[in-house]
């Protein structure tokens, strides 16, 4: 008996307590800024980290807080950093949007110096012997780290073994550059569609030896650029996106097909055939341009 | 009860009887959350705050407990108190002074497992302290709290760089220095002003 009155009169006192505390949290209720979930729903939601807080929430609060910008969140795209600006009153950020693209086509046409049957890792891979797995110091192992990395399921090993892009999937947040041990990954706006697939700095000779797709810098692609776009620095052809028109004429003259979107035979046929066509033209007119002078 | 009861009440509190030295409640903020100064003071003015508060709102519980013949649940019904006034008191600082309320940050929850605030309330009831004398017990054991843990923080800044010997370094000199403090307090056991 005693215990039950015990019992009861201490679960009477927790309750008016647990009411009073109830009623306390209704009333000292603090408001958060109405803005704060608003921006966090503009945001990817992935918990990627790629903005430096810790996961969304925190780059949501630092966005309002002033201290990152709206376009912190490099996954959600300029469409929603143009939503996160308009909730918070802030001009739009102009910008492209850019996604990732791997600088490597090598694959199963890179030679290997050994067969690598370690982890399913390109860190790990690049550890062993110097990282001598592939002949071409630059190539990509095709191990899939980036693969791993990404949280939107848009980077894979392509048929060819080297890995591979989705650009409608990318997000351009940056995870699988992070990863990659062979910094191959580069950005690239979403909307140009012609990419030198090679990052071997070596000379030609070096480079032709390793690799069947790789760029020996030969200048093919540069002579042919009508627009002066695309241009061999280092020993590998490097294009600038800001004049390329994308015509694909650089892809059609190089002779490694390192330059994406890779010809077909037949296009490359057609393509030498009017470039043969076009040099002949030049040298009749040439020709005849010298006779008219002669005869003169 | 006369203002010289007190002020002898008060005396005690903060020195004689220091709640850290002489009676060693509270021992776990004490040692925890002495490395600065400033987070020192205010875990120390938290304590003030909740003790007085808990003081008097324990007396209230006290009397319902004694009248309904449960003295005996005294302790638990006071950690019942203790956690959900904490709880309020943290409802409230965020409400209305959210600027204490980010100053105290954690120390303000981990209050709720101090056991000078439920020893506060055990004492009160030791010493058949009116209300009055209840909720003065309970700010100026409160004020000792802060003194004791200014002055331990205080020398634990100046201890950071002090040259001591490898096995000593860190938490077994603060310790010592705990120990030596208190043995210090202990000095005041003799005063007596009335």
């Amino acid at each position: 008996m005693n215990i039950a009155f015990a019992v009861i009169v201490l679960g009477v006192l927790a309750l008016v307590f647990g009411l009073i505390l109830a009623v306390a949290a209704k009333v000292f209720e603090v408001e958060v800024d109405p803005r704060l979930p608003q921006i966090q729903e503009c945001l990817a939601g992935a918990n990627c980290g790629g903005c430096g807080y810790p996961g969304c929430g925190g780059c949501a609060e630092a966005i309002l807080a002033g201290k990152a910008p709206v376009s912190a969140c490099a996954p959600a795209g300029p469409e929603n950093a143009a939503k996160i600006a308009a909730i918070m009153g802030m001009e739009a950020p102009s910008g492209e949007k850019m996604v990732a693209h791997v600088m490597c086509n090598g694959g199963v046409n890179a030679n290997k110096n050994f067969e690598y049957r370690g982890v399913k890792d390109c860190i790990a891979a690049g550890k062993v012997c110097g990282g001598s797995v592939l002949e071409c110091k630059y190539g990509c192992f095709g191990f899939g780290s980036c693969v791993e990395a990404c949280k939107f399921d848009a980077i894979h090993i392509g048929p060819n073994g080297a890995a591979v892009v989705d650009k409608e999937k990318c997000t351009n947040c940056g995870a699988c550059r992070e990863v990659c041990p062979r910094k191959l990954i580069v950005e690239v706006p979403y909307s140009k569609k012609v990419f030198v697939n090679c990052s071997n700095k070596d000379k030609g000779a070096a480079a032709a030896k390793v690799c069947a797709n790789s760029c020996i810098g030969c200048g093919l692609c540069e002579r042919t650029c009508k627009l002066d776009a695309i241009h061999v620095v280092n020993g590998v052809a490097v294009i600038d996106y800001a004049k390329c028109k994308g015509c694909t004429m650089c892809a059609k003259a190089c002779p490694k097909n390192a330059i994406e979107p890779i010809p077909t035979p037949e296009e490359k046929e057609k393509f030498k055939a009017a470039q043969k066509a076009a040099a002949e033209k030049k040298a009749a007119a040439a020709k005849a341009a010298a006779e008219a002078t002669k005869a003169e | 009860m006369s203002v010289t009861s007190l002020l002898a009440i008060s005396l005690g509190a903060i020195l004689t009887n220091n709640f850290i030295f002489a009676q060693f409640l509270g021992c776990c903020p004490f040692l925890g959350v002495s490395k600065k100064i400033d987070t020192a003071v205010g875990m120390g003015a938290a304590v003030t705050f909740v003790m007085g508060l808990a003081s008097a709102v324990c007396y209230g519980v006290n009397i319902i407990l004694v009248k309904l013949d449960l003295g005996y649940m005294q302790t638990v019904a006071f950690i019942l108190v203790i956690a959900g006034l904490v709880q309020f008191v943290e409802m409230f600082l965020k409400k209305n002074i959210p600027t204490l309320y980010t100053a105290l940050g954690v120390y303000l929850p981990l209050i709720t497992t101090n056991c000078a605030v439920l020893g506060v309330a055990l004492l009160n009831v030791q010493n058949n302290y009116n209300f009055i004398e209840s909720v003065v017990y309970g700010i100026t054991g409160g004020l000792g709290f802060l003194l004791a843990i200014f002055l331990f923080a205080a020398v634990r800044e100046q201890l950071e760089f002090a040259d001591n010997p490898k096995a000593f370094d860190g938490f077994p000199i603060a310790l010592v220095t705990a120990g030596l403090m208190a043995l210090a307090f202990m000095g005041f056991s003799g005063l007596k002003v009335w």
